[in-house]
């Protein structure tokens, strides 16, 4: 249970420095995009997948494949791209577990969801 | 004081174009004595600077024809309002070539921000076109009899075309003060009546502030947001979208979406404009559409 509680911890900081590296790297069209284990294309005023499922830690890219520009801006406002036009890409990792309702600011009829679960013990990490 | 019901009015563009406008009378056959001269004043919009897809790859390019077009007016317009979306995505460089352009223009200008201005924080807007008049953003004034109410519909975070309750309370004071004689026009981003929910070309609570301007004899509602030319009568309300001057976007239901519209390169200049209104004592209000052609 300790370690478990640790894990996550490190993984928060490690994830909140990625997180800053990320927001550094901003505007768009990100040279080099970081691994990420989901990617949402945001195509036809739809984020697609959703709803989503990863675990805390984890990285999503999120790319405008549209011919318009979006946003996506949680609801709480734990995280927003800004605009993001055609082509242009930006990456988050979340580093809570929680439920995070996002939208497009410009077109707020565009909904979607990320289900963020705690993050996976490895069992090597018991031994 | 009965309000004319129908006037048809027919002008000419400096391009040569006539749109013969239809509508009910601005203006009562007794009009107000403080109803001086009149005012004529020019309409631009949607002019997301920043934008560089091939539907109009040079948006600079015809932010710049259209003030040369409105340079070059016979008669000076008392003023130039922008309703909204100056810029692509609120960047502060898109801004600065937006106001290095803007600031050509011979006419004081006027600029509301859509949606596209205020992404993230207003913040970037604010610093391009703040008036000290404005401390919220929206703001009136009088001008040759004619009183101007101008609005921002795109300040809430989760819904695009709301003014808000302290808005609304505001316009609401503002008009009370104002005679059913006056002229009224209203200028905000968004269409304030429900044009096409659907995509959400509507403001949500639009329909406080229209009823406040039910009692005027004579009201014309300005708006921009949908690239396009629509016009729409309610009552003693006279609506009016207008053009954009970097890209059109589809008709009302006509696409599965919103968004830019490719027309052939030799067609651009045909969709993308400015509105020149004129408002004369005892004479019909007139609107012409301009194209850049």
């Amino acid at each position: 249970m300790h370690t478990t509680l640790s894990r996550g911890l490190s993984a928060a900081t490690l994830a909140l420095c990625l997180a800053g590296a990320a927001s550094a790297a901003q505007p768009a069209a990100a040279p080099s995009l970081l691994p990420a284990v989901l990617t949402v294309h945001v195509k036809d005023f739809k984020y697609n997948p959703t709803p989503a499922t990863i675990h805390v830690g984890d990285r999503v890219t999120f790319i405008n494949d549209d011919d318009e520009a979006h946003t996506v801006t949680a609801d709480d406002k734990s995280f927003d791209s800004e605009g993001l036009d055609t082509g242009n890409t930006w990456q988050h990792v979340f580093t809570k577990p929680g439920t995070y309702a996002y939208f497009c600011e410009l077109h707020p009829y565009m909904k979607a969801t990320i289900v963020v679960l705690p993050a996976t013990p490895k069992e090597d990490n018991w031994k | 004081m009965k309000r004319r019901d129908f006037i048809e009015h027919v002008s000419w563009t400096g391009a040569g174009i006539a749109w013969t406008l239809s509508s009910t009378g601005l203006f009562t056959a007794e009009a107000d004595a403080a109803m001086q001269g009149g005012v004529s004043f020019v309409q631009i919009s949607d002019s997301h600077i920043g934008f560089a897809r091939p539907e109009n790859p040079d948006v600079a390019g015809t932010l710049k024809k259209t003030v040369d077009a409105i340079n070059a007016l016979p008669q000076r317009p008392a003023f130039v309002v922008h309703t909204g979306d100056v810029t692509h995505l609120s960047k502060a460089d898109q801004f600065d070539a937006a106001r290095s352009i803007l600031s050509t223009l011979k006419a004081p200008l006027i600029v509301l921000p859509g949606e596209h201005d205020v992404i993230g924080s207003a913040d970037n807007f604010l610093a391009a076109f703040a008036r000290k008049d404005a401390p919220k953003g929206w703001f009136s004034f009088d001008q040759g009899g004619v009183h101007f109410v101008s609005l921002v519909n795109v300040f809430n975070f989760e819904i695009d075309g709301k003014l808000g309750p302290e808005q609304v309370d505001w316009v609401e004071k503002d008009l009370a003060a104002q005679k059913a004689s006056t002229p009224i026009v209203v200028f905000g981003h968004v269409p304030l009546y429900a044009l096409y929910p659907q995509w959400g070309w509507t403001t949500e609570d639009g329909s406080k502030v229209l009823s406040f301007l039910s009692r005027f004899d004579a009201v014309t509602v300005l708006n921009g947001h949908i690239h396009q030319v629509v016009q729409h009568t309610e009552g003693n309300i006279r609506f009016a979208t207008a053009a954009s001057t970097a890209y059109p976007q589809p008709a009302p239901g006509t696409a599965d979406k919103p968004g830019p519209l490719k027309v052939p390169d030799d067609q651009l200049l045909h969709v993308l404009g400015y509105r020149t209104v004129e408002l004369h004592r005892e004479a019909a209000a007139a609107f012409a559409d301009h194209d850049l052609v």
